[in-house]
């Protein structure tokens, strides 16, 4: 008798889903209930293991997963009931899948046999999320409960990463129908087999091109941070010592105090980063999409340069611009691959093209070219401010950004020494982004400074959320970079439109100060730059309070350089009155 | 160029308009599409017909393999091939038509399958070129009522097979 198989467990639908988020080791939910998950939602009451956060609105459930996932490297999860629940949810569905973070969303729906009769609450959750998930699955019966959440992990978190919707009527979670339940260790999927490895030939012909480089440069992406590839990328850097750049989304991936590091590349790029793309005879791009915020006009776009394009997804290959040596595979071990293969490879760099390329590169940067300037008058630069809060922040918080001037001034003047701490959405652009996905890694580390760099217009678009930061105690610092505008937009109405102003003046803004004490928090309005850096000390000091600082900039700073619509890498504005 | 596509994929519910979606999202063209589960309940096999540049062909057959419902593809036109497609064709028959649209028919190795007092219905078989050539022959002898054509469908000649 003591050899028989234990029975297994008979569990409702609810608890099944819950009980496979515990063994997926999930700490944190994050949702908003309703009609159609009620049931679930009773399964999560009557355990410990997984937790809940209830957000105020369900944008922010799907910003504070994803934030998570940014910083932790894992999957975030997210519990929306259907209809408007659901589809409150897709703006930040959207974000996760444009930037490629692996998310688990699971919205309610309907009994299924209401499914098609426009019951109430019901939304074609499958069809609204389809262009903007990486899969989607929808579960019919209890018993496929398990394996379906096991296959949304393994697809969120291989591969290139992405969001997973799985969408699940009422009555399979109702609490009185038991089925077995058991937790599949593996799965298989025929359909399913990303990439493990790159192709060695490949590698060991881009490895030639490279040394046979005599002006080189590593242009390295989100895919870098999110393939967990940095310390790869660092050591390659160094043994080949040529010139990196990151992207938006790939800031922090190489340290960007190293003296090798040229800065962002891009629209709003450094100047040295674009000069020395445009000028390069070899472009090594490691986890980087060739985005449009990139390249600028693709025809233009490095005419002399071989390009060796290291990405996890073959799509993502050749999409934009024409690559000479693909090499499909993830960044960790194609780069490990190729120090082995450089460090035995009887062939070594061109030093003398290599110092005279290293010296042209220092004369760019010696430029100084669109570095903004102080001036005499009282207004704050925004871009001193955040060089201020970095060094308040000692160079290492967890900066989660909203998206306009604000979100290129922090990319451009924090320097990030790590991965994993800038947390922005590059891809979508999503405003109202910021606050929540700095509560989402607060929550999970912390210990550490988290800060939300903010404009005025961003941070009203997810405010509410100042309230479950004082239900959870999310101690955030919010840096709200107030110039009265719609910043980016602004610039932009400067520079094509004559100045016409339409409609991005923020007339009536609320006394932030008293908002944000009517939620329970720390307000600051900082006016000077003299108060500034006392404020920022005092701010960091309050380790448990949410500190929300209403810092009025200049509201006639542009965002330096940028390059010229239509032009090359190296055509770019400098300032206000300067062009390359 | 044209390309004929095919693709084996997860017969689940869903999938389909994954592939639509995905066409339409991208910008890319339809020009057919059939599907229907193969000897493999658990398998569905659509061909599509497409053109565009080579680039452009590139993208759409890495973005479908990209699709996690999809288990593998080929591009047909890539190797020696045949294809196929079924077309019923309503045209007025009346006097001297009907002998005439017999005869056309023959040459054409279509059959007649319905027949009324006024009006013949025929059954084509053959690549869309020769379906075209069939419709233009006979438009000018007569009155084309209406066309069904099934879109294509083909396979790999010799030793190559599209399965899992």
């Amino acid at each position: 008798m003591s050899n028989s198989i234990p029975e297994p467990e008979m569990l409702s639908g609810g608890e099944m889903l819950i009980r496979s988020l515990k063994e997926e080791n999930v700490e944190y939910i994050y949702g908003y209930p309703g009609g159609a998950v009620l049931h679930i939602y009773d399964a999560l009451h009557q355990q410990q293991h997984v937790k809940h956060i209830l957000v105020r609105h369900e944008q922010a459930a799907t910003h504070m997963a994803d934030a998570y996932a940014r910083a932790s490297g894992k999957a975030g999860v997210v519990l929306l009931t259907s209809g408007p629940g659901a589809t409150n949810g897709i703006t930040g569905i959207a974000t996760a899948y444009m930037d490629s973070i692996p998310m688990v969303v699971i919205t309610g729906q309907v009994m299924s046999w209401l499914i098609g009769d426009d019951a109430f609450q019901e939304t074609d959750m499958m069809g609204i999320s389809r262009p903007v998930v990486k899969h989607s699955m929808t579960i019919r019966h209890q018993s496929q409960i398990a394996e379906t959440i096991k296959k949304a992990f393994h697809i969120a978190q291989t591969g290139r990463p992405g969001p997973v919707l799985v969408d699940i009527p009422k009555d399979i979670t109702a609490p009185n129908d038991k089925f077995p339940f058991e937790y599949p260790e593996k799965i298989k999927m025929r359909s399913y087999n990303p990439v493990q490895r790159g192709h060695s030939g490949q590698i060991k012909k881009a490895i030639n091109e490279l040394f046979k480089a005599k002006r080189p440069i590593i242009y390295a992406g989100g895919g870098v941070v999110l393939g967990r590839a940095s310390e790869e990328l660092t050591e390659l850097s160094r043994m080949l010592n040529y010139p990196v750049t990151n992207t938006l989304m790939g800031l922090g991936a190489f340290p960007g105090s190293d003296s090798q590091f040229v800065g962002m590349l891009g629209m709003h790029g450094s100047y040295e980063a674009n000069m020395a793309m445009h000028n390069a005879d070899c472009i090594l791009a490691i986890g980087a999409r060739f985005d449009d915020r990139v390249t600028n006009a693709v025809s233009k776009f490095c005419p002399n340069a071989k390009i060796i394009q290291i990405d996890i997804d073959p799509s993502s290959i050749s999409k934009n611009v024409s690559v000479d040596i693909p090499i499909v595979g993830p960044a960790k071990s194609v780069l490990k691959e190729m120090i082995e293969m450089a460090r035995n490879a009887p062939q070594k760099n061109d030093t003398d093209a290599l110092s005279d390329w290293w010296k042209q590169v220092e004369n760019w940067r010696s430029r100084r070219a669109g570095i903004y300037r102080s001036d005499d008058s009282e207004m704050m630069k925004p871009q001193w401010v955040i060089e201020k809060m970095w060094e308040a922040t000692h160079g290492d918080a967890f900066v989660c950004s909203d998206v306009g001037q604000h979100q290129m001034f922090a990319a451009q003047y924090y320097k990030f020494n790590k991965p994993n701490r800038w947390i922005n959405s590059g891809g979508l652009g999503t405003m109202g982004f910021g606050l929540p996905a700095a509560m989402g890694v607060k929550l999970n580390y912390p210990d550490d400074d988290v800060v939300c760099v903010t404009g005025e217009g961003s941070i009203q678009m997810n405010i509410q959320e100042l309230s479950t930061c004082s239900q959870y105690n999310l101690p955030v610092k919010v840096l709200t970079l107030n110039n009265g505008y719609l910043g980016m937009v602004k610039q932009w109405q400067d520079l094509n439109y004559e100045s016409r102003y339409s409609n991005t003046y923020l007339d009536s803004l609320p006394d932030f100060v008293k908002l944000a004490e009517a939620y329970g928090h720390v307000g600051m309005r900082i006016e000077k730059p003299s108060d500034l850096e006392g404020a920022l000390r005092e701010a960091f000091a309050m380790k448990d309070r949410l500190v929300f600082m209403d810092i009025l900039v200049d509201q006639k700073e542009h965002v330096y350089p940028m390059q010229v619509p239509n032009g090359a890498m190296c055509d770019m504005l400098l300032s206000k009155t300067e062009r390359t | 160029m044209r390309r004929i596509i095919s693709v084996l994929m997860e017969n689940e519910s869903g999938t389909l308009s994954r592939v639509v979606g995905l066409f339409s999202q991208r910008g890319y063209n339809i020009d057919s599409l059939t599907v229907a589960p193969t000897e493999d309940p658990s398998l569905s096999r659509m061909t599509l017909v497409t053109h565009g540049d080579e680039r452009v062909i590139e993208q759409i057959t890495k973005q479908l393999n990209k699709l996690i419902d999809v288990v593998k593809l080929v591009d047909l036109t890539e190797g020696t091939h045949i294809e196929r497609e079924l077309m019923l064709v309503k045209v007025r028959a009346t006097g001297a038509q009907r002998e005439e649209l017999k005869r056309t028919s023959d040459i054409f190795r279509g059959q007649i399958v319905d027949v009324i007092a006024n009006a013949y219905t025929i059954q084509l078989v053959g690549t869309s070129e020769k379906l075209d050539a069939f419709l233009s022959s006979i438009e000018n002898a007569t009155s084309i009522l209406e066309v069904a054509r099934s879109g294509v469908s083909g396979i790999a000649r010799g030793e190559k097979v599209l399965s899992v």
